[in-house]
């Protein structure tokens, strides 16, 4: 299968782990610690693990797995609201599938469809316009979810809905923007990072310089990486290199699919329809200064925040949450008190449960639920 | 006969009687049904015949939509509950078939499938030979729903059953694992594809028997559906409390039903099918019978997957095409699309 099977190809991750070996080996005498390198995100997440490549490296490079799942992020309140606008009657409310499970402080969407709302599940935002044409008597919402990844889809649904001038089609703008973000992770105390996995579909849209912030003000490097298990290995053997030459630099591994400009098209999108909020939360990294996304005034037609009375709901995760030490890498997953036992896929309290590829779902999904694995 | 099913085909009254006379007894054609008494009645004698122990088995069809490439809500119906049966070594023999139809379903759409399920008997050797038909108002059941329990009789000296997995098994599956998952996947439209996936439903009997006949002593076997094949290794691996190490180069699958996987974020491990099975079967037996079940229709594409180890106790874990390893576990809810 073109652009996957050459970056799965075993004989190739074979040199590269060996590469990464003789690094790793050279790099020791300097290291107090074990190399903390976070991927921040979920797509990364879920290579590694279902690759295993965590356990084909040396024992002195950890991995940390960011909060770059928007899922996970997704604050209980904003879900509370989502339940809201779905149960109303005269409401299609439209959502991808993974967001569905995510707990409110009620109930899930899921929940909320067993109980009768009409809540469907979609793969792209212009499947909720196709549904806003053919329901002209509903007001059709779509739940837009995801980095800066899935904002120029979001946003090039509500310029056709303008071109059209579909009146029943509204967007609830959840979307997150990287930056901020890692910022954030970057900022909280005790934070142990060494370098960054960056995330290569982010990349793709919003190019290269945003991440510079990283190694000139953090001065951790960085390397944008692609999604294959060979695109893994490459990055973490070009960010050891790093290491090794004491550079500190923005790399771009996933040159394939990443331009050091990003996606013009994609992002003239976006910056039409949105902007930034002054603050947004983050599940798990609490209020982020400047992130997230908003719809801008000239569109506000389109906004579901304006045309509904939306309150704003902030609901704290519980005391027992960790989910804000694991993702800026103080403690692993099964450090946290509530791991497994509390906590876990079927019932989950924190952000790192919910989806699939938060770094305790993956852990507990993939079979790792103590420190010690067979 | 109006052109769809209405309440009063479920009244109990003629039209129900006119209904089950014209479609059940007349597809369904055999000497018990035709009797149109409220029980099937066997002779002891026959079964006894036949083996040692009764297997008897249930389940419920409630698929959409009701027909997918490749087959039908009536296959399935009959098929699955023969392969429920045949897994543990039973010969399948008999069928009921409870009918619960929704108020509006075209009748021709009845007729198709009733004579899929007939079709599907006849192909595994059992017959349906009593049933039920219920009509709910509009709204009160998804187009129709099928229940088909099963009865048939095991051979002595077989014994197959999940706690019977030994370390140096082998682990054998019968063909491309997630076809029907797909299958499913792409018949609801809701992702338009260049090729059509079609189910792998077929009934295993044949095969199983075929095995058997090589292989007397097999150890496990089970029919991997909703759940796939990941679940039904770990369902082993609990059981007979063994490790379960597959090799991911061994397994069989299609291209189109890997690209709709990599697409959709989906793992074709817990992808339903309805036509594979997995048996665990003594490493000495297991070469012969690889090359056999490939003689067979049910089995060309067979594979040796895999193997029984003593540890990691109840877990299974798969050696990736890439070289690392990954724990393999049992599913938690359902597999949703990712989003980016």
């Amino acid at each position: 299968m073109k652009y996957l099977d050459e970056f799965r190809d075993s004989e190739k991750a074979q040199t590269l782990t060996k590469a990464i070996e003789q690094i790793a080996k050279k790099l020791e005498p300097k290291l107090t610690r074990p190399l903390q390198l976070m991927e921040f995100c979920g797509g990364h997440t879920h290579t590694i693990f279902r690759y295993g490549i965590e356990q084909m490296l040396p024992d002195n490079i950890e991995m940390v797995h960011g909060p770059g799942c928007p899922v996970c992020v997704l604050p209980r309140g904003r879900v509370d609201v989502g339940v809201n606008l779905a149960e109303r009657p005269e409401v299609i409310f439209t959502t991808f599938g993974d967001a569905m499970r995510v707990p409110g402080s009620r109930k899930s969407l899921l929940q909320a469809k067993a109980e009768g709302a009409d809540i469907r599940m979609i793969y792209s935002p212009i499947d909720a316009l196709n549904l806003a044409r053919q329901n002209p008597e509903r007001e059709v919402i779509f739940f837009g979810l995801g980095f800066e990844t899935t904002m120029p889809s979001t946003a090039l649904t509500v310029l056709q809905a303008e071109r059209e001038g579909i009146t029943n089609f509204s967007l609830f703008c959840n979307h997150v923007t990287t930056a901020p973000t890692i910022k954030a992770v970057l900022d909280s105390p005790d934070m142990r990072l060494d370098g960054f996995l960056a995330p290569g579909h982010v990349a793709m849209v919003i190019g290269e310089r945003p991440f510079d912030f990283i190694v000139k003000d953090y001065a951790k490097p960085l390397v944008i990486t692609g999604f294959e298990p060979l695109d893994i290995l490459h990055s973490l053997w070009m960010l050891l290199q790093q290491f090794e030459s004491n550079r500190c630099e923005v790399e771009n591994q996933y040159s394939r699919i990443v331009s050091p400009d990003g996606n013009t098209p994609g992002l003239e999108a976006m910056n039409k329809v949105f902007e930034n909020r002054d603050f947004f939360e983050l599940r798990g990294l609490g209020s982020i200064d400047h992130s997230g996304a908003c719809i801008k005034e000239s569109y506000a037609a389109y906004d579901v925040e304006r045309k509904f009375a939306v309150p704003n709901m902030q609901i704290a995760d519980p005391k027992s949450c960790q989910c804000g030490e694991v993702v800026t890498g103080v403690i692993k997953p099964w450090d946290c008190k509530i791991f497994g036992s509390k906590c876990n896929p079927e019932n989950p309290v924190g952000a790192l449960m919910v989806s699939s590829e938060g770094a305790c779902a993956a852990y507990y999904n993939n079979g790792y639920r103590e420190a010690k694995v067979a | 006969m109006s052109k769809r099913i209405t309440l009063a085909h479920g009244s109990g009254g003629k039209a129900m009687r006119d209904l089950i006379e014209d479609i059940f007894v007349s597809i369904f054609n055999n000497d018990q049904l035709s009797l149109m008494e409220d029980q099937a009645r066997f002779e002891l004698a026959d079964l006894v015949a036949k083996g040692d122990r009764l297997a008897l088995t249930t389940d419920s069809y409630v698929i959409d939509p009701l027909f997918i490439p490749g087959g039908d809500i009536g296959k399935l119906a009959v098929s699955g509950t023969v392969n429920d049966l045949a897994v543990c070594g039973a010969k399948p023999l008999y069928l009921t078939c409870g009918m619960i139809i929704e108020e509006g379903l075209p009748i021709d759409d009845l007729r198709r499938i009733v004579a899929s399920m007939q079709a599907t008997a006849k192909a595994s050797g059992v017959r349906i030979v009593t049933g039920d038909t219920k009509v709910v108002h509009r709204g009160a059941a998804d187009k129709l729903f099928i229940n088909t329990s099963g009865v048939g009789v095991i051979p002595q000296h077989i014994n197959i059953a999940a706690n019977r997995a030994q370390s140096g098994d082998k682990i054998i599956v019968n063909g491309y694992i997630g076809d029907h998952g797909a299958a499913v996947v792409d018949a609801r439209g809701e992702f338009a594809l260049e090729n059509s996936i079609e189910t792998d439903c077929q009934p295993l009997n044949d095969l199983i028997e075929t095995m058997l006949a090589v292989c007397p002593d097999i150890h496990c076997m089970r029919d991997a559906t909703r759940g796939g094949i990941a679940t039904v290794l770990n369902e082993f691996a609990q059981e007979s409390k063994v490790g379960i190490h597959m090799s991911e180069s061994a397994i069989p699958m299609r291209d189109e039903v890997r690209g709709m996987c990599e697409i959709l974020g989906l793992d074709p491990l817990y992808l339903a099918n309805e036509g594979k099975l997995l048996a665990v079967v003594p490493a000495k037996y297991a070469d012969l019978l690889l090359e056999t079940m490939k003689t067979h229709s049910a089995g060309i594409n067979s594979s040796i997957i895999g193997e029984v180890t003593t540890t990691p106790v109840a877990r299974v874990i798969l050696s990736t095409k890439f070289g690392g390893k990954r724990i393999v576990d049992m599913l938690f809810s359902e597999q949703l699309p990712r989003i980016c």
